[in-house]
């Protein structure tokens, strides 16, 4: 085993539990902290499966952000789409066999690399070209889309220019689920896309990427509008009912 | 035109998003709360100490309260979606006044304290102390923002500033730094039971005034009853609806309807206050204390349902807010929701064929209606979502023969706040409450030059205080703004009963308030 192979393996058994522990924590605070009042935006649905509906356009579509702003909204979602189907397309590298969705997505996987970069692309230009957005840009909001878009790219270029020992990452990643320590191909592109993916994994619970599990909590998309037909009581303010 | 210290914005006939312009409102702050003023709401009177550590500790104590607050702060991905969005944004230009802008005043003290990488490496996330500079211009941008939830609409997250802004207010109540114009209304409720101080002999005044105008108009003996054991419903309106214009005209019409359904009812004197602003101050306390008056008074009167008049926040506490800060309602009639707002009370009597209207009465006006934010985005009516935009229009249409919707990006969920919600209807903020109004005002003038709009109907008493003084500013009238039962009152045809021939007895000219009151009326609205 090459020092290069304990390393990466040390750093993605490390992002996954980051990854994991962090989320977990953060999905289990969001959980446990009450909503006093209802406060959906109306007009909201009048049912359960009215919100599970809003939350799923919400989700696929985005539907508050078309609302907003149209260049936004058609880069983030070129970009978040792209993401969905190379993350699909990734799986084949963790599982053996294969499940037929995931072949099944293989070529449209390929090539949904460069929607994903170009969304980004397109995002990363709006806080250079937008004076508002510039304004509200931290180092932060860069760092992250500079992590993503050389992930992208390091990714196109080995599917497309500089292949990897695909055979061997995918048995140095199956090897981990089992504690057996497969070597890793020492390619300079490999390493540098899988060093940004496990940096990615661990700043995710710490960082904005925090939308992603915060949009299913957030209780204005995600109550139903019915306070005249049920009383919404918190724990904490039921307190004031004794006295 | 109504004189000003600042440029008032001009009215184009295309909006236009303003390009970035730092600072334009730093100097704009509501004058602060005396300790007296304080005290009734259970807040320190001055800054402490260690008012920094209170302050942190209680953002950490409503983080745990309110998951909004929590996943909020943490949510934000600075996609810009919301930046054009706030009237106070569009009319003031200053980036502070982005929602996002707004919230990073709060979210960059969140991350220093309550988030890892801001604790270690603050400026790579924008984060900082809470120094006493942060907490001026959380004084005064959070005193900047009216709670309209516009932002809210469009944010991919839903993201509310409104959530955010009540949070930074509860927060400087906490350590001594109050604003004093919800304050000291919320003290007046507390002592008094309304926002506007009126004591009940003067309220009864009022209400036999009331009367007595109404039969010199009509021939028609319509009353207007407070304080009556036993009545069917007990209607809890703004108080501003007892005095101020054109409020009353609104309050006119309610009692026309009430009487011409044939029900019983009655005002309040202690529950003489539909308007809760211990939302705006982000106080659950407060806002169910005020709350739990109307609770006490629909006991002691013994009534079957309640009805709130016109007001938009007050709609949004009531609708949203009343089962849960003042509930259970098992002792009321559970045929009828809990609470009901007049304007579905109009329309369901209207849709029973109940109502006789005389269209041609409105016919020297041209409407257009303002849908108030907090009953279009933080409430409903009727048994379906947007029946709050739906069922207003459809009484101004039953009872105007002229209607026309301003611009479609700037009513129903999309509409503009008239720029004095969420407590700032003071005359200390007059610069930020016309900057505000650009973006409606806009809207109203090019519906006056494409339609011949004259008029614009509302329901919220905010709403009508504020367009009052703010429209002059661009050069339009104060009367062009009208309350949508002041129009049912203008056409409802009344039915004459067998006792409107006698005369009342008992005259009484007494007027409750002299002129120099009125402006206190219409800031308390």
């Amino acid at each position: 085993m090459s020092f290069l192979t304990g390393l990466y393996a040390f750093a993605f058994y490390f992002a996954a539990l980051v990854l994991v522990a962090g989320l977990t924590w953060k999905v289990v605070q969001y959980a446990r902290t009450p909503a006093p009042l209802k406060i959906p935006t109306t007009p909201a649905p009048i049912t359960g499966s009215g919100v599970v509906l809003r939350m799923t356009r919400e989700v696929v579509l985005f539907e508050s952000l078309f609302r907003g702003n149209k260049w936004t909204w058609i880069f983030s979602w070129i970009f978040h789409f792209g993401l969905f189907l190379v993350t699909l397309r990734h799986l084949r590298y963790f599982m053996d066999p294969v499940p037929t969705p995931i072949a099944f997505i293989q070529p449209f996987g390929i090539y949904a690399g460069f929607a994903m970069v170009l969304g980004l692309a397109g995002l990363w230009a709006r806080r250079f070209l937008v004076d508002r957005v510039r304004y509200i840009s931290s180092p932060s909001d860069h760092l992250i889309l500079g992590l993503l878009v050389l992930i992208g790219c390091s990714g196109i270029l080995m599917s497309f220019v500089v292949h990897t020992d695909i055979v061997s990452v995918k048995a140095f990643f199956l090897g981990l689920y089992s504690f057996d320590l497969k070597p890793l191909p020492a390619d300079p592109l490999l390493l540098l896309h899988l060093l940004l993916v496990a940096g990615l994994m661990i700043i995710f619970p710490f960082s904005k990427l925090l939308h992603a599990p915060g949009l299913f909590f957030s209780p204005t998309r995600n109550q139903v509008d019915n306070p005249r037909e049920r009383r919404h009581l918190a724990p904490w303010a039921a307190r004031f009912e004794q006295r | 035109m109504a004189k000003a210290t600042f440029v008032v914005p001009a009215l184009r006939q295309y909006p236009q998003v303003p390009a970035v312009t730092p600072g334009t409102m730093a100097h704009s702050a509501p004058f602060v709360a005396k300790p007296e003023f304080q005290a009734p709401l259970g807040f320190p009177g001055e800054l402490a100490d260690d008012w920094q550590a209170q302050a942190i500790a209680k953002m950490g104590e409503l983080l745990g309260k309110y998951r909004s607050l929590r996943v909020y702060m943490d949510s934000c991905v600075k996609c810009g979606a919301c930046t054009d969005k706030c009237h106070y944004f569009l009319g003031t230009k200053d980036p502070k006044n982005m929602p996002v802008g707004r919230q990073d005043l709060m979210r960059k003290v969140y991350r220093r304290y309550f988030t890892l990488v801001g604790r270690i490496a603050p400026k790579l996330v924008g984060a900082t102390d809470f120094t006493k500079e942060v907490l001026d211009d959380w004084y005064s941008y959070f005193h900047q923002c009216s709670q309209c939830r516009r932002c809210s609409v469009f944010c991919p997250y839903g993201i509310d500033t409104a959530e955010i802004s009540m949070a930074a207010r509860e927060i400087m109540d906490s350590i001594g730094v109050g604003q004093k114009y919800c304050n000291e209304i919320i003290g007046k409720v507390y002592t008094i039971g309304n926002n506007l101080g009126l004591p009940g002999p003067a309220l009864r005044d009022t209400l036999e005034g009331l009367e007595e105008d109404v039969y010199d108009e009509t021939g028609v003996k319509v009353r207007y009853p407070i304080d009556q054991v036993g009545a069917d419903i007990l209607l809890v309106t703004p108080s501003a609806d007892f005095f101020a214009e054109p409020h009353v005209d609104g309050l006119i019409g309610y009692g026309k309807v009430l009487h011409e359904a044939g029900v019983s009812w009655t005002l309040s004197s202690y529950a003489s206050e539909a308007a809760n602003f211990g939302m705006f101050i982000g106080s659950y306390e407060n806002m169910r204390r005020i709350s739990q008056r109307i609770r006490e008074e629909a006991i002691r009167l013994k009534v079957k349902r309640i009805i709130f008049g016109e007001c938009g926040h007050a709609w949004r506490v009531a609708y949203s807010f009343l089962n849960t800060l003042a509930g259970p309602w098992d002792f009321l009639d559970s045929r009828y929701p809990v609470p009901q707002h007049i304007c579905e009370f109009t329309y369901d009597l209207i849709q029973q064929g109940k109502l006789t209207f005389d269209k041609t009465q409105n016919d020297d006006k041209v409407l257009t209606y303002h849908d108030s934010c907090n009953v279009a985005r933080a409430s409903r009516m009727g048994d379906q979502p947007g029946g709050q935009f739906d069922i207003p229009r459809a009484i101004i249409k039953a009872v105007c023969n002229h209607f026309y919707d301003m611009d479609e990006d700037t009513i129903r969920d999309r509409t503009f706040c008239c720029g004095g919600g969420g407590g700032l209807l003071t005359d200390d903020l007059m610069e930020l409450r016309v900057k505000g109004a650009q973006p409606r005002v806009e809207a109203l003038n090019n519906v006056m030059q494409e339609k011949g709009v004259t008029h614009m109907a509302a329901i919220c008493a905010i709403c009508k205080s504020q367009f009052t003084k703010v429209l002059p500013y661009y050069g339009m009238e104060m009367d062009q703004i009208v309350s949508l039962h002041q129009l049912v009152s203008n056409a409802i045809v009344l039915t004459p009963r067998e006792d409107d021939d006698e005369d009342d007895d008992d005259e009484d000219d007494s007027q409750a308030l002299d002129d120099d009151d009125s402006e206190s009326v219409d800031e308390a609205a």
